[in-house]
């Protein structure tokens, strides 16, 4: 097991627990936080392929992780002030109570 | 150290998926970002690293914070704060972790060796930046500035005319 | 004159414009309707009499054919010949129609339908005279078909009178029988000359080269085809001039005014068959035995069953038959001539004797039963005296009445006749009887006391019978006087009708009479005639009847006899029960299966239609319906199920994903690792 392989198994294991905070936790904020875990571990796997991966002069694996941190601050940002904007609306954050979307 | 890195980094998402106290959560999340950012200055990707410490938790962690104190989050929550069939999604991320570990072990597509550091010089990722991938960045410009805008009409509190 | 030949279809043709005419006119316009026909009838009289002149002086045949109708490549000709057969019956049909016309005036003057009487009076004149002048097979038969439908609408012409609308029926279906062979024999006629013309210039079907192709072929019975088409032709004839199978409607046709019975039932159109006989004469050569056999028997059937009638036109109507039996009988042993001169005295005196007895039964209140008639002799002397010629005519009473000289050569010719002396003995009894029940009429209406019924006479001018008005008594006279004149046109003396006929010349040659076989039929017919006047006299003149409810003479001597005579040998009463019943019985057995049969199956199948529908509404409300609608509730109710997928809650809109996530990646890599 080189450590490519080491990274990628940290990365798949940082996925699944965001994954699963996501899942199971009630409230948005920290299913937000799960999300970001999940970005975050992408990002990972695509460092760790920048640098043992072929042609890592083309920096290829830099550049789009600089894109996809600018991506996700500013998904961070939408997604808190909905957040917000659905607290003053509902006075929850619970997202078991935030089901008026149901058909 | 690598290993270390990533135990401070999964422990930190752990702590960030487990407890109760929003605001501990929260600083979770900073620990495991900084891990994050440990493991890409290992990697050799340090530009990388030091805008995730910037952006992430510089700005998206003290964001969450700011949010999880509008949204009265800062107290303990005394309900439940894992929802009734969360063995449901607990086994959703277990399968998924499952199948993305086989996929990695038994791939026979990886590199196994460790090829010399590259160099990842700042100036040349601004070169590329502005050239090969300008379009991207300009993109990237628009879409913070939409999001900002966006955010802030979002969270605005709605007028009502008296 | 030759151009009478190119107008002699003004003939017929203005009495049929009076009668169109006539149609059209309203019931109160009787002087108009009859100043019409007698008018026209007069103009046809005077341009059948230049016809007439035209054919003694120049003799010959003229005929004038035209183009009918196109079948094809070939043309239906019709045409118009002026011969001495046709100049005959064209003088003989407009005079006495002249006169019978002059008659119905006074006879009609009561009667309210008048005008409509004349109407039909003048077509029929139009269609007789048609048929006299007709050189084409065709035309005549059109010809014969009118003269059967205006007989049809006269018989009738009293039509509330339900005996007399079954007579006319009668008429028409028993001529029809005849008719349907006729028209058989034309178009077999047809088929095999290609021409109905009768005279072409040569090519015509009664001209050599017609008639070549008739005889030669056989048919499948042995026959050949002109005997054949002969034969088919005499049915018509059969029918039409009443000889035995058919005669049944003849007698009943006395339902009809006496002018009509006069005109129509006793000169001109009964005559109509023995006319065509004579017109297609060299067709029905082969067949001419038939026609002479059929003559005879009707002639002696007719006159026994005259014998012992009581009404006053019966015994007319079938001595009638009966002297068409004779012509008949002429026609087939003696040729054209003989049977056509006993046609012409015929017209006559039988005319006269109709019209005598019309006068008559105008005279005594619409008497008709000679039982209940009587002594008239003293109440109209006119009438009887005229009788008296006309019965003596129709007798032959020897040397000076026509029917005398008429009626010899028929009987000499079948004397001569080789093929059997069958007709001459049975023309001999006809003869005989004729006599007799002409003087037994005689002495029953003229001689004894007047039996009349009470009822009969006006109540208010309770007086005795009534002589006629000269408007009737005049044509009387007139053929009186021409029923004793006529003979002596055709004596063997100076044979000139037969001469005229037959277009050679003759002279007044009194060997005529005083050859030895001659004088001794002569000496035999007038034996036979005297016995049958002395049988009648001695019957019925020595001790006339009392009273009308006595019975006859010949009643008291052979009762069984005189009632099969009586009933006309049954014979209405055979044909009735071989035919007319079985076709109601038919009738009503084809009126049971429209009724059940038919309409039941057409009920059957409505219940059929019925039925299915309500099974077809039955399945689309149970079967269709039920399961679409129970469809729809499962589809809703899954429906309803799956929406709970949809339940707005994140978190399991996520696992989801997750688990398609890891699915899609499972499926990916099995599908690249396959081989």
């Amino acid at each position: 097991m080189s450590s490519l392989h080491s990274y990628l198994i940290t990365s798949a294991l940082l996925f699944a627990i965001g994954l699963g905070g996501a899942l199971t936790r009630r409230n948005a904020i920290i299913v937000l936080i799960g999300i970001e875990l999940m970005l975050n571990a992408a990002n990972l796997n695509f460092i760790a392929f920048w640098r043992f991966g072929p042609h890592p002069e083309a920096l290829t694996g830099i550049l789009f992780v600089l894109f996809s941190i600018g991506v996700a601050a500013a998904e961070a940002a939408v997604g808190l002030a909905l957040i917000i904007a659905a607290h003053r609306h509902c006075k929850t954050t619970d997202v078991d109570e935030l089901d008026s979307m149901k058909g | 150290m690598t290993t270390l890195l990533g135990i401070v980094t999964l422990a930190g998402a752990v702590v960030a998926m487990a407890f109760r106290n929003l605001v501990h959560c929260a600083l979770a999340l900073a620990v495991a970002l900084a891990g994050l950012a440990g493991l890409y200055l290992q990697l050799g990707a340090q530009f990388v690293g030091f805008a995730q410490v910037l952006v992430y938790i510089g700005a998206v962690a003290i964001v969450i914070v700011f949010a999880i104190l509008l949204t009265r989050g800062g107290q303990t929550p005394r309900q439940r704060v894992f929802s009734a069939t969360w063995p449901l999604g607990a086994g959703v991320a277990l399968a998924v972790f499952s199948v993305l570990s086989w996929i990695i072990l038994s791939s026979r597509a990886l590199p196994l060796g460790t090829p010399p550091e590259p160099a990842a010089a700042t100036g040349r990722i601004g070169d590329q930046l502005m050239t090969k991938y300008l379009l991207p960045l300009e993109v990237l410009g628009l879409l913070l500035t939409a999001a900002l805008i966006g955010a802030v009409i979002i969270a605005m509190r709605e007028r009502t005319d008296e | 004159m030759r151009w009478t030949v190119e107008y002699l279809w003004l003939i017929p043709l203005l009495p049929l414009m009076a009668a169109g005419l006539s149609a059209l006119t309203k019931r109160s316009g009787r002087a108009f309707a009859a100043s019409l026909a007698i008018g026209a009838m007069g103009l046809a009289l005077v341009l059948a009499g230049m016809a007439f002149a035209q054919a003694v002086l120049h003799p010959g045949r003229c005929s004038v054919n035209f183009p009918w109708m196109q079948m094809g490549d070939s043309w239906l000709k019709l045409g118009w010949v002026l011969d001495p057969l046709s100049a005959v019956l064209l003088l003989m049909v407009s005079f006495v129609g002249l006169l019978i016309f002059i008659y119905s005036l006074g006879y009609m003057a009561h009667d309210e339908n008048f005008t409509r009487f004349f109407c039909f009076l003048s077509l029929f004149a139009a269609a007789m005279l048609g048929l006299a002048i007709a050189n084409s097979l065709l035309l005549l038969f059109i010809c014969w078909e009118l003269v059967g439908l205006t007989s049809y609408l006269l018989i009738g012409f009293w039509f509330h009178k339900p005996s007399a609308a079954a007579a006319a029926r009668k008429a028409f279906i028993t001529t029809r029988i005849g008719d349907l062979a006729f028209l058989l024999g034309i178009v077999w006629l047809y088929a095999r000359s290609g021409t109905l013309l009768f005279y072409d210039g040569g090519n015509g079907c009664l001209e050599q080269s017609g008639l070549a192709p008739l005889a030669a072929r056989a048919t499948g019975l042995g026959l050949a085809a002109s005997t054949g088409i002969g034969l088919l032709i005499f049915c018509g004839a059969i029918g039409k001039s009443g000889q035995l199978p058919l005669h049944v409607w003849l007698p009943d046709a006395m339902e009809g005014p006496t002018p009509v019975s006069a005109l129509i039932h006793a000169a001109t159109m009964v005559a109509a068959g023995v006319f065509l006989v004579a017109r297609v004469y060299p067709i029905m050569t082969p067949c001419l035995p038939v026609v002479a056999w059929v003559g005879a028997v009707t002639a002696l059937f007719a006159a026994s069953i005259a014998i012992a009638q009581t009404d006053i036109k019966r015994i007319l109507a079938y001595s009638t038959v009966s002297q068409l039996g004779f012509m008949m009988l002429g026609l087939g042993v003696g040729g054209v001539a003989v049977g056509m001169f006993h046609l012409v005295t015929h017209a006559f005196f039988k005319s006269l004797l109709f019209l005598g007895a019309g006068s008559v039964i105008h005279g005594c209140r619409s008497e008709q039963d000679i039982r209940c008639l009587g002594g008239l002799r003293r109440f109209m002397p006119i009438t009887f005296a005229t009788y008296a010629v006309g019965m003596l005519a129709l007798s032959g009473f020897p040397l000076l009445f026509s029917g005398f000289w008429s009626k010899d050569p028929i009987l000499e010719a079948a004397h001569r006749w080789n093929a059997s002396q069958g007709p001459f003995y049975l023309g001999l009894c006809a003869a005989l009887l004729t006599a007799f029940y002409m003087t037994r009429q005689v002495f029953y209406v003229f001689y004894g006391r007047w039996r009349g019924h009470p009822a009969r006479q006006d109540v208010n001018r309770p007086q005795d019978p009534h002589e006629s008005p000269p408007i009737m008594t005049v044509p009387l006279m007139l053929l009186a006087l021409l029923s004793i004149l006529l003979g002596f046109i055709g004596t063997p003396a100076w044979p000139w009708f037969q001469a005229f006929l037959e277009g050679r010349p003759v002279g007044f040659d009194i060997s005529g009479i005083t050859q030895p076989q001659m004088l001794g039929l002569l000496a035999l017919s007038s034996l036979i005639v005297l016995a049958g006047m002395a049988l009648g006299y001695w019957l019925y003149g020595r001790k006339p009847l009392a009273g009308p409810g006595e019975p006859d003479a010949l009643e008291r001597f052979q009762p069984d006899l005189f009632g099969l005579l009586r009933n006309k040998y049954f014979v209405d009463e055979i044909y009735h029960w071989a035919f007319v019943s079985s076709t109601a019985r038919w009738a009503r057995l084809c009126d049971w299966l429209d009724e059940w049969v038919c309409r039941g199956m057409v009920e059957l199948v409505g219940y059929a239609v019925v039925g299915l529908s309500w099974a077809d509404r039955f399945f689309d409300e149970y079967v269709v319906n039920l399961g679409f609608d129970r469809l729809c509730r499962r589809l809703t109710e899954g429906g309803g199920l799956l929406s709970c997928l949809q339940d707005g809650r994140l978190q399991h809109y996520l696992r989801i994903m997750g688990v398609a996530l890891a699915s899609l990646i499972l499926l990916l890599i099995w599908g690249c690792r396959l081989p």
